[in-house]
């Protein structure tokens, strides 16, 4: 018998029930809740009469619509309130907790979830969000849910799926000083393209992907949805262990040692196929910066506009041939589920240290969680931060969803840490560039795009 | 535990479709793009359809803007939109199907979707159909011509001729306006059996 995938293995050991024609019915281990996603799937539960199925599986936070301005404990306006106020009932009439402003708990789904130990190896985990694909860092299968499917979870704690074809992307060699798990996953975009991993489950494989803490892992596998691909995993290693051991939510005593043997076994076998597969040499990569209004259009930061997608450019306001290094921008921002946790900040910090945002640029550092904020802070990020003329700001999606009052003004052009560069996103007729925590810093400093190399 | 099926969500059952398609040829059109994140929070359900894909429709001071192709006298009220590669990409916001089926859109052609767009579709009576690159530029080409379509389910084909696959509990789904809660709620003793039996083989997983 040829061996099986990572994949293979988590999937169909969550399958309930054959539906036909390739369709399962699948168990939800882990059931992540935001207020903005929530609250509709709860008021539609309440509507038809339903009742949560299993609370116990769980768990709840508040991030899509707070305000990150500094001090603030609430939404972002009256409406966004009434949200937080409806998930906060509805939450505590299922019976399940809401990590809430003031709890370490509180913050992005996608920092929280591992930080919790919520997230563990090997469980399906999904959420009302599409970079939930995050998650399969930690070995999980975790993807993201709409509305309709987020009501099936809470009243039956499963969802119907189409197994997904396997798709390995392996990145081989050590990346530069200077190039990070965003420059790594946005080079495979660039390569393959937005729809390259549409209708695949993608393992991330490599030395490079075993070199990369956590935190890394995170956010290669947080841009999955970026490469048209629901899921995206890593398998579990001797890091992932020690990194959920003593968690808040992750199995204590014997069930550890349990969880462990079973986790051990999850890794794809060497002689498994994969339905497709990719390489990437990481060896001689530059720090990667998008250029357009898809996440594919995107080049070394030490390369030039290219003279395609001429809608895009006439949006982003850059003409073919133009270096792209050398960019005036107007914004930084440094967060989001892709690039708000400690090792990010660290990074963006090691740039900052000592240096002066420049005058034209307004420069933000908003933490993924309030765990992620105290342990910055502990290590005094905020005062390097501070001292350099960036805000530092409470924990939250922020202006990577602009739905809570952070954004970018029309026009402005917006180094970001986050992972969608769409027309619109950050704000309407905002300009996103795309970029690792490093180069946003470094260009939040020169006042323009910058290859972050030359401040290290 | 015994769980009632709650009251029914009514969708309207999908059978034949006709009339004109709607050109869009643009590619990657994303989640975004066909509705605004400020739409996603307070704007209730009921309204969405006049938000759909705002950017494009409406000029900044708010007027229509005449050039899209939606507001041409032609392809006003289309129920059917033929589509550019990875149409819904992006989000998950299932605000984005229920702006288009708020204007009246029941069906999408395009040669790839958004893959969670595509399944938010199903849930809201809504028919993604995938065809192949050369067989929507011909379909682009009889959208452009604004040339009468006839999508027909049963028979899964569009105008007479194209095949299009769409998996049988998905048609049934939208053949008889069937919601997948209703279907799911009545298998909870294998649900039940599955959470018994997965609960002596992976206890960590039931003890948060």
């Amino acid at each position: 018998m040829s061996g099986r995938t990572l994949f293979d293995k988590v999937w169909d050991e969550h399958v309930v029930d054959e539906l036909g024609d390739g369709m399962q019915l699948m168990h939800v281990d882990r059931h992540l809740m935001n207020e903005l996603s929530g609250h509709r799937g709860q008021e539609v539960i309440a509507e038809r009469g339903l009742k949560t199925r299993n609370p116990d599986l769980t768990i709840g936070t508040l991030d899509h619509v707070v305000s990150t301005a500094p001090g603030s404990r609430g939404g972002g306006a009256a409406w966004a309130d009434r949200i937080i106020q409806v998930f906060r009932e509805e939450s505590a009439k299922a019976g399940f907790p809401v990590y809430d402003f003031g709890d370490d708990g509180q913050g992005i789904v996608h920092v929280i979830g591992p930080e919790l130990g919520f997230t563990l190896p090997g469980v399906l985990l999904v959420c009302g969000d599409s970079h939930t694909c995050t998650h399969g860092a930690l070995g999980a299968l975790a993807w993201g849910i709409g509305t309709s499917e987020l009501v099936h979870v809470l009243a039956t704690q499963t969802v119907a799926q189409q197994k997904p074809k396997t798709m390995r992307a392996r990145f081989d060699g050590r990346p530069q000083r200077g190039v990070y798990a965003k420059d790594l996953i946005l080079a495979l975009i660039g390569k393959i393209g937005t729809a390259g991993g549409m209708g695949y489950a993608v393992e991330y494989a490599g030395e490079a992907i075993r070199g990369l803490d956590m935190e890394g892992r995170m956010t290669v596998c947080n841009l999955s949805i970026e490469l048209g691909a629901k899921v995206g995993m890593v398998a579990p290693d001797e890091k992932t262990f020690a990194y959920v051991k003593g968690r808040r939510h992750a199995p204590k005593g014997e069930l550890w040692d349990q969880a462990l043997a079973h986790w051990k076994t999850l890794p794809t076998d060497p002689d498994a196929a994969f339905d497709l597969e990719h390489a990437l040499d990481c060896s001689s990569l530059a720090p990667q910066v998008t250029w357009g209004t898809s996440p594919e259009d995107v080049a070394g930061v030490d390369g030039t506009v290219p003279d395609a997608k001429p809608e895009a450019l006439a949006y982003m306001g850059l003409s073919p041939g133009q270096r792209i290094a050398g960019t005036k921008i107007d914004r930084v921002f440094i967060g989001s589920c892709t690039n708000s946790r400690l090792p990010d900040l660290r990074a963006a910090a090691e740039v900052v240290r000592g240096r002066e945002v420049a005058k034209h640029v307004k420069a933000w550092a908003v933490p993924g969680s309030l765990r992620v904020k105290r342990e910055a802070e502990a290590e005094g990020l905020h005062e390097v931060f501070l001292a350099a003329g960036f805000e530092w700001r409470e924990a939250g999606c922020s202006m990577c969803v602009a739905a809570n009052g952070d954004y970018v003004e029309p026009l402005a052009r917006c180094v970001s840490t986050s992972n969608r560069n769409f027309a619109g996103r950050q704000g309407p007729q905002a300009r996103t560039h795309l970029a690792s925590p490093a180069t946003a810093a470094a260009s939040a400093i020169a006042g323009e795009i910058v290859d972050p190399r030359s401040f290290l | 535990m015994i769980f009632s099926p709650g009251k029914r969500s009514s969708l309207e059952k999908f059978k034949i479709l006709k009339g004109v398609a709607a050109p869009l040829p643009r590619e990657n059109v994303d989640t975004d793009y066909i509705i605004r994140i400020e739409r996603c929070t307070r704007t209730p359900k009921a309204e969405l359809g006049n938000y759909a894909f705002e950017m494009a429709r409406f000029l900044p001071d708010g007027r229509e803007n005449p050039e899209f192709v939606l507001n041409q006298p032609r392809y006003r009220g289309a129920r059917i939109l033929v589509c550019g590669a990875f149409f819904g990409t992006g989000s998950s916001r299932e605000h984005a199907v229920w702006a288009l089926a708020g204007m009246g859109i029941r069906c999408v052609i395009a040669p790839s979707f958004g893959q969670i767009f595509f399944g938010n579709c199903f849930q809201n009576g809504l028919l993604p159909i995938v065809l192949p690159a050369d067989v929507v530029e011909g379909l682009m080409a009889r959208a452009s011509a604004a040339e009468p379509f006839e999508v027909n389910l049963e028979n899964q084909t569009v105008n007479g001729q194209i095949r299009f696959e769409i998996s049988p509990r998905r048609k049934k789904m939208l053949l008889e306006g069937l919601d997948e809660l209703g279907l799911t709620l009545a298998m909870e003793p294998k649900i039940a059996a599955f959470q018994a039996a997965d609960r002596a083989r992976r206890p960590w997983i039931y003890r948060l």
